[in-house]
């Protein structure tokens, strides 16, 4: 055995106890399900007027809506733990105990009821269009004949149009920041997907006057606030929770803080009734 | 095989022609990067505001010195587990045991057949339901996991190729002592194969460190997915992707210099073949080493 | 998963797949080959292009040069391939997969030239043969042979690569999986017949360039 063989040996002894040690660790620790003195909520880091990681602090509706229902929980602002939730893995990070709510414009359909359970709704979204403020062109989906559309790769916005306008001249990126980039630089004539994304953009300083939403949804997208499934008694909790946000003022006030600045005034069924919990 | 035999020294008036060539490709430059400069001017890119955030404490301490962090710390972990994984399934694919050359080729081969970012959803998705780690390990050790089977393989090959490379003499020499199948492989045959796959080495490294980026997918946090962030709440995106783009290849050449040091250092060591002994040596070091990441999957 | 099978059209997406990889290939070797020419070449300033393109593309993610070829190409430097999105971004998806791998590929070929005894060279310039002469018929056609395990590696890949323009909105493999996934919840089962998919499409080739690697090897 010379040194450096040695030196090699040793080193990679070192990774794995390292990663041995990292394992251990999980033991002890409380893995996400119930007690402990925090809690763990999945939101969006990058939907502006949403869930928005601004510098340390989070802002956004689905934050403010997320920290009242937490406080109604019994955890003070600082106990929050905020996990990214990207759309594809908000129901692992549900059924798997690593977040214990999602709040971050997660629609509820009947296929997530299948592996998740929800809360809410809490807000009635619809899908509708972003274009610039100076195009008075566009009006709702029938005039998108000839325009330029942007949306998300796969995103059932993405789905819904192409059914509704056939023959659409879509463009499709990997997030909503980028079609409002490519909005904003004339690439494209209209952004589509859910008014409150939409509104979120538009109400960003950067982009004030310059983006307006049409005001036409054409979809119904109710939001829920995703929970483990079964989980009655967290579910009823939380609705109890949705249900004094609404009738307290705060939802107004949420929505008015994180929307209101683009002129936004949520469509019809809102505020909504939070469905019973089964 | 240096590429000065392929021509003679260049005369006094091919000198002239290279420089006049120079000349006007350097014009033809300046004159791209000025068309560029101006459209991105008109479209708004370069302003003030969409680029002041970069020097703001908050831009890099809230997203790009954590991106950076995530994209070292998942690079860094994955390298050595890859090496680790690359070096005993290269051995195994060259072992005497038929059944252990079987089911490491099978190995070898699926890993590199299955795109990263699946295997990382299968990683993140068997820990997450398993409790394999801590919660807020599983996105990183499912992301160094992915990573490690994908390059890990790779560098199996590359050891398979290397020792192949390597003269036939080399190894019947080994026997011929006495040596085992074994003890000549480990001792001879492997220690000269990882020496002449190190810049094959380095390559795969810059694949792992832009690979990292796939991690979004599963909640990893890395350097790209934090410049979204940081265009998100910014309102300049463009400008975002651009920063990160630089900091990838700062962060690319700063891990290829460092590891070019290190195999500046290896090198020196022992004695190397003589071109007219071992031209067969020159080539495995080069046919797995002078292809810095020829396999690379590099997504980013 | 039977009703993914049968809802969703996964054979035209990994055709998209298909199609993809192949034009990126040709454009990725084609390029490559030149790109490797440049980097031996007598001219200092071809040798400076090849280095610094290789450095640059190498290093920088493919995500993000997709998704400048739409942003920046095609929005702000106006150079649209097509007035019809589809077809646009289809296009630059060739076109980025070709200038991303074909600096994998310069390298691989570049090896492949590192593989051929310096005595080869010497003996095409001693009989007279100029650079072009000697490159193109003794170094190149060795080099080839010796570069195969390498650029094999590198089409390999490149069609695993192909999955990142889906980042654009070429409705490819991993476009249709996005889809998937966002309409179903059965996640891993959708994983798994896109991860099957592409081991059919990559692993016979990777035995393939092994093989052929082995059988064309210049035997010295």
């Amino acid at each position: 055995m010379n040194p450096r063989r040695i030196a090699a040996a040793a080193m990679a002894a070192g990774v794995a106890a390292g990663l041995a040690a990292c394992g251990s660790d999980d033991g002890s620790s409380d893995s996400g399900s119930g007690g402990g003195s925090s809690i763990k909520i999945g939101i969006k880091f990058d939907q502006p007027g949403l869930g928005l990681k601004e510098g340390s602090e989070y802002t956004g509706m689905d934050v403010d809506v997320a920290k009242y229902v937490a406080k109604k929980l019994g955890y003070s602002d600082d106990k929050i733990q905020w996990v990214q939730a990207p759309s594809a893995q908000r129901e692992t990070l549900i059924s798997t105990g690593q977040v214990k709510l999602v709040v971050a414009t997660y629609s509820i359909t009947d296929e997530r009821k299948e592996k998740v359970g929800f809360a809410g709704p809490y807000f009635i979204a619809g899908q509708d269009l972003l274009v610039r403020s100076d195009d008075t062109s566009i009006t709702g989906p029938d005039s998108l004949k000839g325009k330029k559309l942007c949306s998300v790769t796969g995103s059932t916005s993405a789905q819904n149009v192409k059914k509704k306008v056939p023959g659409v001249n879509l463009q499709e990126f990997g997030t909503y920041s980028e079609c409002v980039a490519a909005l904003a630089s004339k690439g494209v004539d209209a952004l589509t997907t859910d008014n409150t994304i939409l509104a979120g953009y538009a109400a960003q300083d950067q982009y004030k006057g310059k983006l307006k939403v049409v005001g036409q949804p054409f979809s119904e997208e109710r939001y829920g606030i995703g929970l483990k499934k079964g989980d009655t008694d967290l579910c009823t909790k939380v609705t109890d929770a949705v249900k004094s946000m609404i009738s307290d003022g705060s939802w107004q006030k949420f929505v008015d803080d994180n929307l209101g600045p683009a002129g936004f005034k949520p469509g019809a069924g809102n505020p909504p009734t939070p469905d019973a919990c089964s | 095989m240096s590429a000065t035999v392929l021509f003679d020294a260049p005369g006094p008036r091919a000198r002239m022609r290279h420089r006049i060539l120079t000349g006007v490709g350097l014009l033809i430059a300046v004159g791209i990067a000025y068309v560029v400069l101006r459209k991105l001017g008109d479209a708004g890119q370069l302003a003030a505001e969409k680029w002041k955030p970069f020097v703001t404490k908050d831009a890099w301490t809230q997203y790009l010195l954590p991106g950076i962090w995530g994209t070292v710390k998942a690079a860094v972990i994955s390298i050595v587990l890859a090496a680790v994984f690359g070096t005993v399934f290269g051995m195994g694919r060259l072992s005497d045991n038929r059944g252990i050359r079987w089911v490491s080729g099978v190995v070898v081969e699926f890993f590199r057949a299955v795109p990263v970012l699946i295997m990382m959803y299968f990683a993140f998705n068997l820990y997450a339901r398993n409790n394999v780690f801590a919660v807020e390990l599983n996105p990183l050790m499912a992301v160094v996991t992915g990573l490690t089977l994908y390059n890990g393989s790779v560098l199996a090959e590359l050891v398979r190729s290397g020792v192949h490379g390597l003269p036939a003499g080399q190894r019947e020499a080994g026997l011929s002592i006495g040596l085992t199948q074994g003890q000549t492989l480990r001792s001879i045959l492997l220690p000269q194969a990882l020496r002449a796959m190190l810049p094959a080495l380095i390559g795969q490294c810059v694949v792992v460190l832009k690979d990292s980026a796939l991690g979004y997918g599963i909640t990893y946090a890395e350097l790209l997915s934090w410049s979204k962030t940081l265009g998100s709440a910014y309102a300049n995106t463009i400008p975002a992707y651009m920063a990160a783009a630089v900091l990838f290849i700062l962060m690319n050449f700063a891990l290829t210099f460092v590891a070019r040091k290190v195999e500046a250092r290896l090198g020196r060591r022992g004695v190397r073949p003589t071109p007219a002994a071992g031209t067969a040596v020159l080539g495995a070091d080069a046919a797995a080493g002078g292809n810095p990441a020829g396999p690379s999957t590099a997504q980013g | 998963m039977g009703d993914i099978l049968s809802n969703y059209d996964i054979l035209g997406a990994f055709w998209m797949t298909i199609k993809l990889s192949v034009l990126g290939t040709v454009g990725a070797l084609v390029l490559g080959t030149v790109l490797a020419v440049m980097r031996v070449s007598p001219v200092t300033t071809l040798r400076a292009i090849g280095t610094s393109y290789v450095n640059v593309f190498r290093n920088t993610p493919l995500t993000l040069l997709m998704v400048a070829s739409i942003l920046g190409m095609t929005y702000i430097l106006g150079m649209s391939l097509s007035d019809d999105q589809q077809t646009n971004i289809f296009r630059w998806a060739v076109i980025v997969l070709s200038v991303y791998h074909a600096a994998f590929i310069c390298e691989a070929v570049r090896s492949g030239f590192n593989t051929v005894p310096v005595g080869q060279a010497e003996a095409a310039r001693s009989i007279g043969l100029s650079f072009g002469q000697s490159l193109t018929q003794v170094i190149l056609p060795q080099a080839v042979r010796g570069s195969i395990a390498p650029v094999g590696s590198t089409i390999i890949a490149l069609i695993k690569n192909s999955t990142v323009a889906s980042v654009i909105g070429v409705s490819d493999a991993a476009g249709m999986m996005a889809t998937i996934v966002e309409n179903e919840t059965g996640t891993f089962g959708v994983f798994l017949i896109f991860a099957v998919g592409f081991v059919i499409l990559t692993l016979p080739l990777g035995m393939a360039f092994t093989a052929m690697s082995r059988r064309l090897a210049v035997r010295r």
